[in-house]
């Protein structure tokens, strides 16, 4: 069977639910198989000279614009909505802490990778989608060279590399929005707002940030890779494997976020059992 | 037997390049292939007929293993395909090439990155590759000025040629052609036919073509076998149901054979319509 495919079970005369079950249980198997198969090929073998630039490039600098304008209204938008509270509260100059902690620790590499899922992950399922239903992907196999490393090995490692690179443009730029809306619309004093920045927000907020996004960044790589491969025939098939592919990344994503959540935080109070409070 | 000893000896030229023994493929319950036996002999050029859905371009697909077998055997050059290591599959099909349906060229690749891409992936910068790009070109009758053009840019007679030199480019000992003329018209056809016959001359290949036109048939084969799809076979009876020369084909006295060859549809529509008994205006 052509790499990544899927062998439906026989479903006979078996209840409906237990075909469901099956179903869901050979697809979980593949898509461990063809996780296993990449992360081989791109830890044994490396990436194929010539197939990482492009794939960067579509990846990567492609999405600057957008995510910045993500990351900029997401500082934007924060500064808004906790002007309020924060000023009922004579607390409006430690707004920044609160928006720069919230931008590099949550919303900046989930929104990120949200951005990154819908772009760039449903552009690769459809790409491979449509090179799988045209035979372009047998017709790679057909020539002795592995479909996983030449179009899904590329593709992961840019993910990897850049959906952190391209979380760190959204936390910049997010900075920036935030503090712009509250000095320039706001009227706080920006040298309370940076000092208190400065006070609260700390490297494991930025690592948290980071090491989330290289965990986004891997799946939306390799989900996409996978709903690519997966496709079936028509234009239908390719749309499903669009969508498809930004779901199930969204929902990982979210996934993985509360997951990585609780495992950093317990990390952190366990060598600083106090916090680090804004009151 | 342990990979890095695992070789395949292309020197002994008496056993068939290509055995297929006992060859079952089902997608799900569907049962496309049903025990499909035959072998080529190196040289041969060997036509694949049979109605849409019979498992022509599915037999093509498993003997280079892009399609896993339920049962049975494929070897290629002595090498059982389902046991080798994918290393030595990999240099297996490296050896052969695979002229598909649509061609299957890659949109976003010129002509010349195209029929260089075999190669490429291993020596980009070779002077060689382009000399022989354009060669294979103007042996397949097309301009090499057409190198930058990309796949889009091109008739659908330019795409299966530019398909049939990136499929030779390897010096394949095996060519296998998946309806090489479909959705040609009948010059550009018979252009591709002729392509066939001389690629199997200059490059001393074995060919084996599925195809549904009679006239690829007659022109370029030396042998034809006949599939019937696996659902309309009697019990215990052979999915193969001809296997001999193009000359045969009008004398054979199954009726089956004769009215494929024919073209004849015979009572297909009246089984139809009693299969879904078309009643008040609708099908049922």
């Amino acid at each position: 069977m052509a790499s990544g495919t899927v062998r439906t079970p026989n479903p006979n005369s078996r209840p409906a639910v237990l075909v469901q079950v099956a179903n869901a249980l050979y697809a979980l198997g593949n898509f461990t198989v063809f996780c296993f198969k990449s992360i081989s090929s791109l830890t044994t073998k490396g990436v194929q000279r010539g197939t990482l630039l492009p794939a960067a490039y579509q990846i990567g600098v492609q999405s600057i614009p957008v995510v910045a304008l993500t990351g900029l209204f997401i500082g934007m938008v924060l500064a808004v909505q906790s002007y309020f509270q924060f000023h009922q509260l004579g607390m409006e100059n430690r707004m920044g802490a609160m928006i720069n902690i919230t931008l590099v620790r949550e919303l900046g590499p989930v929104l990120a990778a949200t951005m990154l899922a819908g772009r760039v992950g449903s552009a690769i399922a459809a790409e491979l989608g449509t090179m799988r239903v045209s035979e372009q992907i047998d017709a790679i196999d057909s020539m002795g060279i592995s479909p996983i490393r030449y179009l899904v090995v590329p593709r992961v490692t840019a993910c990897l590399l850049l959906v952190p690179a391209l979380t760190i443009v959204a936390d910049l730029v997010g900075v920036a929005g935030g503090f712009l809306y509250s000095s320039l619309a706001l009227n706080i004093d920006a040298a309370q707002y940076f000092y208190n920045s400065k006070e609260y927000v700390t490297g494991f907020d930025l690592a948290t940030g980071i090491i989330k996004s290289v965990f986004f960044g891997i799946s939306i790589g390799l989900i996409s890779c996978y709903h690519g491969f997966l496709c079936r025939v028509g234009a239908r098939g390719v749309g499903r494997a669009a969508t498809g592919a930004f779901v199930s990344a969204f929902v990982i994503i979210l996934f993985l976020d509360l997951l990585l959540g609780i495992a950093l935080d317990t990390i952190y109070f366990q060598f600083n059992p106090g916090g680090n409070s804004l009151l | 037997m342990s990979k890095s000893k695992e070789t395949i000896d292309v020197t002994r030229l008496d056993e068939p390049l290509v055995q297929v023994d006992n060859l079952v493929v089902s997608f799900g319950t569907h049962e496309v292939l049903n025990g499909v036996s035959f072998s080529i002999a190196r040289g041969q050029t060997l036509a694949v007929i049979g109605e849409s859905g019979c498992g022509k371009t599915v037999l093509l697909k498993s003997l280079i293993g892009l399609i896993q077998p339920a049962a049975g055997s494929v070897k290629l050059s002595g090498a059982d395909i389902a046991t080798i290591s994918s290393a030595t599959l990999a240099e297996l099909r490296t050896r052969t090439g695979f002229v598909f349906q649509q061609a299957a060229l890659f949109d976003s690749l010129t002509v010349r990155e195209n029929i260089a891409f075999p190669l490429s992936f291993n020596e980009p910068s070779d002077q060689s590759i382009e000399e022989r790009c354009d060669q294979l070109l103007i042996e397949l009758g097309l301009d090499p000025s057409i190198s930058d053009c990309y796949p889009g840019e091109l008739s659908g007679g330019m795409r299966k040629r530019v398909g049939m030199a990136r499929a030779l480019m390897m010096r394949p000992e095996l060519l296998l052609y998946d309806e090489p003329t479909t959705g040609l018209d009948p010059i550009v056809s018979d252009v591709i036919n002729e392509l066939i016959l001389r690629t199997r001359i200059n490059h001393f290949v074995t060919s084996i073509i599925v195809t549904h036109d009679m006239k690829t048939v007659r022109k370029t084969a030396d042998r034809v076998l006949m599939l019937l799809p696996a659902s309309q076979l009697n019990k215990g009876e052979n999915q193969i149901i001809f296997d001999g020369p193009p000359s045969e084909l009008d004398r054979t006295s199954d009726m089956r054979v004769q009215q494929f060859v024919r073209g004849d549809a015979g009572d297909r529509i009246a089984a139809l319509v009693s299969d879904n008994s078309f009643t008040d205006g609708e099908w049922k």
